[in-house]
């Protein structure tokens, strides 16, 4: 039974399984490690799941519609942004509500959107490269978004070690106070950081709709912006742990997937839930050693930044 | 330029004051969306204000009021618990499928009985199902220190597939003709929990609901517990110094949010809903957050903000039957209530005043 379940198939639909998770989770890491905690990341990922899709089928090209995905999902972002940055409001209760407008949103605009297609995004072709055994088919044969997002991570890694700005951007979320005696702008860097984990979450939302599914369905991510929160926990804040957790959860899902296909003798059902009954594990093993997760969580996460001066 | 000075408590009058203002910038921003989507503002907007209390077909909707409103005020008065002390459960509506499945499941494995004890065993029943599922994040939290908010939002998903696993399995009406779904309370009277009086859509949650307000209203003004559940949120280092205890905090924040979403749950199984199906769920569990941040988490704000909440539900069905408005647009729109409530929330916590730059 078991045989049937080819793993240079499986490698490669997890990366594809994976993507929109990662993209989701290293922007929330980025918005995190500024010290905000944006809870809307489901809300922003299906606003850009429907407007990546209607941008796509309407100019009937991909590229525009990732675009426009990510400026819906900043767009989006900044409603988030104002409320907490300006008007001071409670990041918990602004990104929940975040959440739950984005999902009326969505479905409000994507009417009539059901059962179109959209247009098919193209594979990059790395040549003769995409035909070397096993690597090729694994990971050389999949659309440009897996490797923009890999991508992704890797410029984050590399502004928040080596640059300055993103040494501001670490200070701000360690201590507000600090930074802004300083001189340093924590509102005005804030709000870009929220933008940024919008764009981001936008653009995993869009690679649901396009790609990975490809089609729009009301209520389409089905919990997948918690679970790229989840993840930013997982990685303890750290961009190439995004990485090998967000790869960990498309594993998960690919193999339930496979596992179904298989007709294993289990409930659908109960292999449905298994990526989310392994989430909360792997929170519970991560958050188990607490002075490590304490550790490398921005001091001043989810606290509200008000200059007195 | 303006500049935002923070008062010393918040002020009780733009506390009040807030929700009506949100309320009525909803319906203004909420107009233009509808003209935008290319439907009548004005029309709309009373179609699902109005029209449900007072328009042709209010004889048939008036009653759905009581319906919808119990549930969301039972489920927000819990999670308010939770709000004050900083214990955030956002997982109401999985301990809400949870509540209806340990309930309907207790009621169907005595099935066909006539005891009159059996629909009391259902509701602890149900109570108990709730409160367990709310009492998997706590105890995560408390032993491991994992996010409560992260493993109650799972755990709604968890129960989601656990509730079609059981409307194919478990729970399935062996009548039913292999379709999936439970039994159906209606035709099972000493479990059916029927109108109390014909015509006002009034059953136990109801009475439920009524009671959980009158409850939280004593708990939080009289009763030590609910002292220590406003010091823990409002200065939890002072709590800590006045001898709260986190951890019991959590688990009672978390237990009775859970106990009452169970609750509602089981009422809504037995009652309106009538039996398990794999779309039972309907959503209550999210719009009560709205619904206790919209009743300032003060347990008679609630009740009135249930009722406002369970107006704009029926609105909707209306403006999609009458104006062809999508469902969706009342999620948008109830979204959108919570955004301005937020927003207008300034005007309570912070004092606006005009600041001259050159000062600076």
């Amino acid at each position: 039974m078991m045989g049937s379940i080819d793993p240079i198939l499986l490698i490669a639909s997890l990366m594809v399984a994976s993507t929109p998770i990662l993209l989701a989770a290293i922007g929330e890491l980025v918005v995190e490690k500024a010290g905000v905690l944006n809870l809307g990341v489901e809300g922003m990922m299906i606003v850009g799941a429907i407007a990546g899709f209607a941008m796509a089928v309407e100019t009937g090209s991909p590229l525009m519609g990732f675009l426009g995905a990510a400026v819906a999902g900043a767009a989006l972002s900044l409603i988030f942004a104002f409320l907490t940055q300006v008007l001071l409001s409670n990041q918990v209760a602004t990104g929940l509500a975040l959440t739950l407008f984005g999902i009326g949103f969505s479905a409000l605009i994507g009417q009539g959107y059901t059962g179109v297609r959209p247009p098919p995004t193209p594979k990059m072709d790395f040549g003769p490269l995409s035909d070397i055994p096993v690597i090729g088919p694994m990971l050389l044969r999949h659309d440009p978004m897996v490797y923009v997002s890999i991508l992704i991570i890797a410029a984050v890694w590399a502004f928040l070690k080596f640059t300055r700005a993103g040494l501001v951007l670490r200070a701000v979320g360690e201590s507000h106070d600090a930074a802004h005696a300083l001189g340093y702008k924590v509102v005005r860097l804030r709000v870009l950081a929220i933008a940024f984990g919008g764009a981001c979450a936008g653009l995993g939302g869009a690679y649901l709709s396009l790609v990975r599914v490809p089609q729009w369905t009301e209520g389409m991510t089905a919990g997948a912006g918690w679970i790229a929160l989840a993840i930013v926990v997982f990685a303890s804040w750290r961009p190439w742990r995004v990485l090998a957790g967000a790869y960990l959860f498309g594993g998960v899902t690919v193999l339930q997937l496979n596992l179904q296909a298989a007709g294993v003798a289990i409930p659908v059902q109960y292999l449905s839930m298994a990526p989310y009954v392994i989430t909360i594990i792997v929170l519970v093993i991560i958050s188990a050693d607490r002075r490590r997760a304490a550790q490398n969580a921005p001091a001043s996460l989810g606290r509200v930044f008000h200059a007195s001066s | 330029m303006l500049k935002l000075e923070r008062r010393p408590a918040p002020s009780r009058l733009w506390t009040a004051v807030t929700p009506v203002l949100a309320v009525i910038a909803t319906m203004i921003a909420g107009g233009l969306l509808f003209a935008a989507l290319g439907k009548a503002p004005v029309e709309a907007i009373r179609t699902i204000f109005w029209d449900p209390l007072f328009g042709e077909f209010a004889s048939y909707s008036r009653p759905q009021l009581l319906v919808k409103a119990g549930p969301l005020i039972l489920i927000a008065i819990g999670l308010s618990l939770g709000f004050k002390a900083q214990v955030w459960n956002i997982g109401a509506e999985g301990q809400y499928m949870m509540g209806a499945l340990f309930g309907a499941a207790t009621g169907l494995a005595f099935y066909p009985t006539d005891s009159v004890l059996l629909f009391p065993a259902m509701v602890a029943m149900g109570a108990f199902g709730g409160f367990l599922w709310a009492m998997i994040p706590a105890v995560l939290k408390l032993r491991f220190g994992t996010s409560e908010i992260l493993v109650s939002l799972m755990l709604v998903y968890v129960a989601q597939h656990i509730m079609s696993a059981a409307s194919f399995g478990m729970l399935k009406n062996p009548e039913g003709m292999g379709f999936p779904g439970s039994r159906n309370f209606q035709h099972y009277p000493a479990a059916f929990n029927d109108e109390l009086i014909a015509g006002t859509g009034l059953h136990w949650g109801g009475v439920a609901a009524l009671g959980a307000v009158v409850a939280a209203y004593v708990l939080l003004s009289r009763h030590i517990l609910g002292f220590h559940i406003r010091v823990a949120g409002e200065a939890p280092r002072a709590a800590r110094f006045a001898g709260v205890s986190p951890a019991l905090l959590t688990s009672v924040c978390l237990g009775v949010s859970g106990a009452l979403a169970g609750l509602a749950g089981l009422f809504e199984v037995t009652g309106p809903a009538g039996q398990i199906t794999t779309d039972f769920a309907s959503g209550y569990g999210f719009t009560a957050i709205i619904v206790a941040f919209l009743g300032r988490l003060h347990p008679v704000g609630i009740l009135l903000a249930g009722l406002l909440m369970a107006l704009t539900y029926i609105g909707g069905e209306l403006a999609q039957l009458t104006l062809n408005l999508p469902s969706a647009a009342v999620q948008a729109f109830q979204g959108m209530l919570l955004f301005f409530l937020l927003a207008f929330d300034v005007l309570a916590n912070f004092r606006i005043r005009l600041a001259r730059r050159a000062r600076a």
